[in-house]
């Protein structure tokens, strides 16, 4: 997990186990906006994804006295999230494809957009715009593709991490994970194609 | 504008090249002839570079209001609501 991403001020294992409130309070408000934003990036629901950042803390609370702190405190909670997030998904019948079942494969190499784009300015690569070019193409990816790319590449999870969490082999994780980097890296040059199209005839 | 790469054997390998876990003779491989073709030293940087992007951290907006409100409820903190 991507410690830096849920900047935790040093909460206070002892304390959450001794039923401290305030300790409890400041957990949930160095967490919470993150733990929002992926239940949300898996969901697409913001209803949904509501119910699960509530979900996490009361399943939390509940776990807390096995909690071991093997693993830092936010990775620990990461996980509660993201495994409700899933159980989410499947409840909506969006099922992930299990295990051994590997989907469209012949789809595998789609044809590649050949721009560098690579020279872009930084600024123009994450504009407003472009951020929002890079959220939807996320969105439209399969939902089997999509999980995994958020967890390996936007989340900073390994692919041993990934494929444990999802329940599916390492390979499986690869194999999608290629599939969902191809895809994107299609979508973001067909469109910072156009951007450069465009700067060149200013 | 839109060619297309035929080097479809490599395409599979690419994203692990990226990770730094291909293995050694096939990373030579890949990297020899990357040196010879431009469209897939192109596909390579861009991957790479799409990966990049989507790791930088999205400006942080914070949790709205109402849905603050409701989980410290739910929570039974609603004392530490306005800190
Ligand atoms: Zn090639």
């Amino acid at each position: 997990m991507s410690e830096e991403s849920l900047n935790n001020p040093n909460i206070s294992l002892a304390a959450l186990k001794a039923g401290d409130r305030a300790e409890f309070a400041r957990l949930v408000d160095a967490t919470s906006n993150h733990i929002y934003r992926l239940a949300l990036k898996i969901l697409r629901d913001p209803q949904d994804a509501e119910d699960v950042l509530q979900e996490t803390y009361i399943k939390a609370l509940r776990a807390l006295p096995e909690f071991e702190g093997r693993s830092s405190l936010s990775t620990w909670l990461y996980r509660i999230a993201v495994n409700e997030a899933l159980m989410g998904l499947r409840k909506r019948r969006l099922n992930l494809v299990p295990v051994d079942e590997d989907p469209e494969e012949e789809d595998a190499h789609p044809g590649m957009v050949l721009t560098d784009w690579c020279c872009l300015p930084e600024d123009e690569l994450l504009s407003a715009e472009s951020r929002q070019r890079l959220d939807q193409a996320v969105d439209e990816l399969p939902e089997t593709l999509r999980v995994v790319f958020m967890l390996r590449d936007m989340e900073g999870l390994s692919i041993r991490e990934t494929a444990e969490m999802l329940g599916l082999t390492e390979t499986a994780v690869k194999t999608r994970l290629l599939r969902a980097r191809l895809n994107l890296r299609n979508q973001l040059s067909l469109y910072y194609a156009e951007r450069l199209t465009e700067k060149s005839s200013e | 504008m839109t060619e297309i790469c035929n080097c479809k054997g490599l395409a599979s390998t690419i994203s692990e090249y990226i990770d730094g876990e291909l293995p050694p003779e096939l990373c030579a491989e890949l990297e020899k002839h990357m040196s010879e073709c431009e469209n897939c030293t192109i596909v390579v940087n861009t991957m790479r570079k799409t990966i990049d992007l989507y790791k930088q951290p999205e400006p942080t907006n914070p949790l709205p209001d109402e849905i603050k409100s409701r989980l410290y409820t739910r929570l039974h903190l609603e004392d530490y609501l306005n800190k």
